[in-house]
């Protein structure tokens, strides 16, 4: 137990460490980057005098020891800066476009595991027939077709051509400023706001974002379901439990299955990570205001307290994924304790 | 009409989505416009320097006077009605209408008109140099711009200038009137409202501000108290980043218009019946400036022959030939004082006889930086061909838009591919940049183009600081024509081409159309039929 409960701190530990050297590695890309961050603010006609008063402003002329000193601190406080394109505190921007990109890599996840993982598991228990092969078409079309293409066929075929969905954005302009933003995931501030019409048309504006990502995922899934499923059921276990007459769905989803979950788990995990990372595609064709398309546009425009803070919000998603599949590793597989 | 298959996944489609809302046109009171807004950085007047948000400012805030629709070479009162000159031309009075108000329904004042001017200057922001060249400093302003009583404003700047140029930076969105007190009411520290302003407004103009949510939707609504009344009840600008989204939107009736349709967008917009195209030159320059601290580019002969390798046409008609037309001087078409004449055209030998000329006959080496966005890039690879046809070669140097400014403004470049507008509805403002460069040093405190090329040229920036200062407009257009004509055979910067702006909008529409350069671009008679 005192062994286990050491590696769990050794694990914890680490994240610091770890975070620490994520912002310093992003904090030096940032100010080594060939773009003027003052440029971004004063633009390229301002004089060289309203040039040098804004990079004293924003403390740029001092020397990188010290303004990295002066970030840590006030990321010690939480405080983030200000992003020079919203003007907002970063802070708050990240409240606002995160939850955005959570509420469609979430569904996407769910959606993408409850059609992959039986997928994969099909294709595993029916290795070589048609099934299979149908299987391996749909995860090879989700791998090699562009997100940008699905993207827009999506558009053109739903939204255009049969009229059954939405456009893109977040939600339509009847509903525009009506809900207020509590939590900023659309569709539950408008369950709490019991608003059930601004709720079907966040779902409807959800639905085709969602899809195009959980076509992806549910790709990756199904395929890594099926390599799992392949190298369970050729294990000596299952031989056993034929042996011993059990019912073949028994063997599949108790025995085998059983068995792959924890992998999965850490599949499932870094999949969702990667989800809420922001698919900038995505996101850019479905106008999506996320933080994918946040942290491109803010890169662009050379916002380097943006740039910063959503990348650190990217950093411990992973970091807090990789813990949580690390963490199901050593409390679910009894060889790893 | 569907097809078999579209039917079946249609059915499908219903049977998995049966509670879809009915997905309505946009209402007959509300003008939605489809955009790429990710540009949009600050709406202070005293600050915003982007082409959208300057945009955005001009359904917001009016200015003291404004281009005369009818002649723009002269200016009309907007909230001035009329204004007086000294005979030095040093001492302007403003004297304002007594019925205009602001959004908030304060009367706009005289004492409203010098706090936005006395704030640009105060507050030193990027577009502030628009009216501290007339001398205006932190410490004299508050006594050079006054309000004398609540109609008279009156202005005085430090040096004769021609009263043309004063007045049309009036017309620039710094010289925006913006209420007072309303701004007054949320400053943090010695910020004057700046903070607030980015993302409000306290305007007199056709609408007010009602949200900004960056990368989503800027909203703006009629201004009740207004001079112009608006003709549509609410205008939303949408985030549409991609542009063949923006065109499946307005083909489906849920934008009313689309502001960044590509050629290829373009084209089957205009065969759309229910779709018409405004477009009207746009003041944006696209040309190559040639750094002459590389010494093959200090030589004139070598930027001559630039000049004549360039296709120009070839470029306008395969690359870009919706959005740009070709042009060759530093003042845009349709400005005043703009010279339109073509004096370069691809002319290999000729090229090539001045290269050898410049004891160049095999050619050199030269990097050509530009932003890797289109067309750009494909504008940056045909150039990189015409010259490899009279020996120079190229050497392409691709980057992000802010990262070739930062190489262009520190001089680092060799050949850029870059682009220019007009700050304000004046020659003077490109012939400034194109031409004055009087402290070629690395302190130099106004890093015009001229500098960032390394290049001084006494005589025509002389002129054109002797233009500034003329009084007879007529005599002073006519020096910039003569000004243009000695930059295009003597200056670092091949000419190219000038931006068409489009729109496609819905026949449903009217009331709206690109606006022509000297008017700006607005939805103040946007109307809605259906």
């Amino acid at each position: 137990m005192l062994r286990r409960f050491r590696t769990l701190a050794a694990t914890l530990a680490s994240v610091p460490v770890t975070l620490f050297g994520l912002v310093l590695v992003t904090f030096l890309i940032g100010r080594v980057m060939p773009t003027d961050p003052v440029l971004a603010i004063v633009g390229d006609r301002a004089t060289q005098e309203v040039v040098e008063q804004t990079r004293l402003e924003m403390g740029l002329d001092k020397p990188l020891v010290v303004q990295f000193g002066i970030y840590l601190e006030k990321l010690a406080q939480g405080d983030l800066g200000r992003s020079v394109m919203t003007s907002h505190p970063v802070t708050q921007d990240i409240a606002r476009f995160f939850p955005a990109t959570m509420e469609l890599a979430t569904v996407a996840i769910i959606v993408a595991t409850l059609i992959g993982v039986p997928l994969g598991v099909l294709a595993a228990v029916r290795q070589g027939t048609r099934t299979d092969h149908v299987v391996r078409v749909i995860c090879l079309s989700g791998h090699s077709i562009p997100t940008f293409v699905l993207a827009l066929l999506s558009l053109l075929f739903f939204y255009a051509t049969l009229g059954i969905a939405p456009g893109p954005g977040r939600q339509g302009i009847l509903f525009d400023d009506t809900i207020p933003a509590i939590t900023n995931v659309l569709t539950i501030d408008c369950v709490l706001a019991g608003d059930w019409d601004a709720l079907r048309d966040a779902l409807a504006h959800l639905a085709q974002p969602a899809g195009v990502l959980a076509w992806f995922s549910m790709a990756y899934i199904a395929r890594m379901t099926r390599a799992f499923m392949l190298d369970a059921l050729s294990g000596e276990f299952i031989v056993t439990a034929r042996a011993k007459g059990l019912s073949a769905m028994r063997i599949i989803w108790r025995h085998a299955f059983g068995n792959i979950a924890v992998r999965l788990i850490t599949v499932l995990a870094l999949t969702y990570a990667g989800l809420l990372e922001g698919a900038v595609v995505t996101e850019t064709v479905f106008s999506w205001p996320g933080l994918g398309q946040y942290l491109t546009v803010s890169l662009l425009n050379a916002d380097m307290n943006a740039v910063l803070g959503a990348t650190l919000v990217v950093g411990l998603t992973y970091l807090a994924f990789n813990l949580f599949a690390d963490l199901c590793y050593r409390l679910l597989d009894p060889r790893v304790r | 009409m569907l097809s078999r298959r579209e039917l079946l996944a249609a059915s499908a489609a219903a049977a998995v989505l049966p509670a879809l809302p009915a997905f309505a046109a946009t209402p007959r009171e509300v003008l939605v416009v489809g955009q790429q807004l990710d540009g949009l950085i600050s709406l202070d007047p005293a600050e915003c320097f982007e082409v959208i948000g300057r945009e955005v400012l001009s359904n917001i805030y009016d200015q003291l006077v404004e281009p005369d629709p009818a002649n723009p070479n002269k200016l009309r009162g907007l909230l001035a009605e009329k204004w007086d000159i000294s005979s030095d031309g040093t001492t302007f009075t403003f004297h304002l209408r007594g019925d205009a108000k602001f959004a908030s329904g304060r009367p706009v004042t005289a004492d409203d008109a010098a706090f936005s001017l006395q704030r640009v200057i105060k507050l030193n922001k990027g577009p502030a140099f628009i009216l501290s060249q007339f001398g205006f400093t932190k410490d004299n302003v508050e006594s050079a711009i006054a309000a004398t009583d609540p109609h008279t404003l009156v202005v005085k700047v430090s040096k004769q200038v021609a009263p043309t140029l004063v007045l049309y930076c009036l017309t620039a969105d710094v010289g925006s009137v913006v209420d007072r007190a309303e701004v007054m009411a949320h400053v943090e520290g010695d910020d004057l409202g700046n903070l607030w302003m980015k993302t409000h407004s306290a305007g007199s103009n056709a609408f007010a501000l009602q949200s900004w949510k960056a990368s989503e939707s800027v909203m703006l609504t009629a201004n009740p108290n207004a001079l112009i009344k608006a003709k549509t009840r609410r205008v939303i600008l949408k985030h549409i980043s991609d542009p063949s989204a923006q065109l499946l939107e307005l083909q489906k009736g849920d934008i009313d218009i689309a502001r960044d349709l590509t050629a290829e967008q373009l084209r089957t917009a205009e065969k759309d019946a229910k779709l018409r195209l405004s477009t009207a030159p746009q003041g944006n320059l696209v040309y190559v400036g040639m750094n002459v601290a590389k010494p093959e580019l200090a030589k004139p002969e070598v930027r001559q022959a630039i000049k004549w390798a360039i296709d120009y046409d070839g470029i306008q008609q395969h690359i870009t030939p919706y959005t740009h037309i070709v042009h060759q001087s530093f003042l845009p078409e349709g400005f005043p004082g703009a010279l339109n004449n073509r004096p370069f055209k691809r002319d290999v030998a000729k090229a090539k006889a001045l290269l050898a000329q410049a004891g160049l006959a095999d050619g050199f080496e030269v990097t050509l930086d530009h932003a890797s966005i289109q067309p750009n890039a494909d504008i940056a690879q045909a150039i990189q061909a015409n010259l490899a046809d009279v020996g120079i070669k190229v050497s392409l140097v691709a980057g992000e838009s802010r990262q070739v400014f930062t190489r262009t403004r520190a001089r680092q470049h060799q050949l850029a591919l870059l682009g220019w507008g007009p700050d304000y509805f004046d020659p003077h403002t490109n012939a400034e940049a194109f031409n004055v460069n009087p402290d070629n040093t690395e302190k130099a405190n106004n890093r015009t183009l001229a500098w960032r090329a390394s290049w001084q040229d006494t005589d025509l920036s002389d002129r054109t600081l002797a233009a500034a200062r003329e009084l007879d407009p007529a005599k002073r257009m006519a020096e910039y024509e003569s000004i243009q004509k000695d930059a295009q055979q003597r200056s670092p910067f091949a000419m190219m081409l000038q931006t068409k702006q489009y729109a496609a909008i819905r026949k449903v529409v009217s009331g709206f159309e690109i606006a022509p350069l000297y008017a700006r671009i607005n939805y103040i008679h946007a109307a809605k039929s259906a």
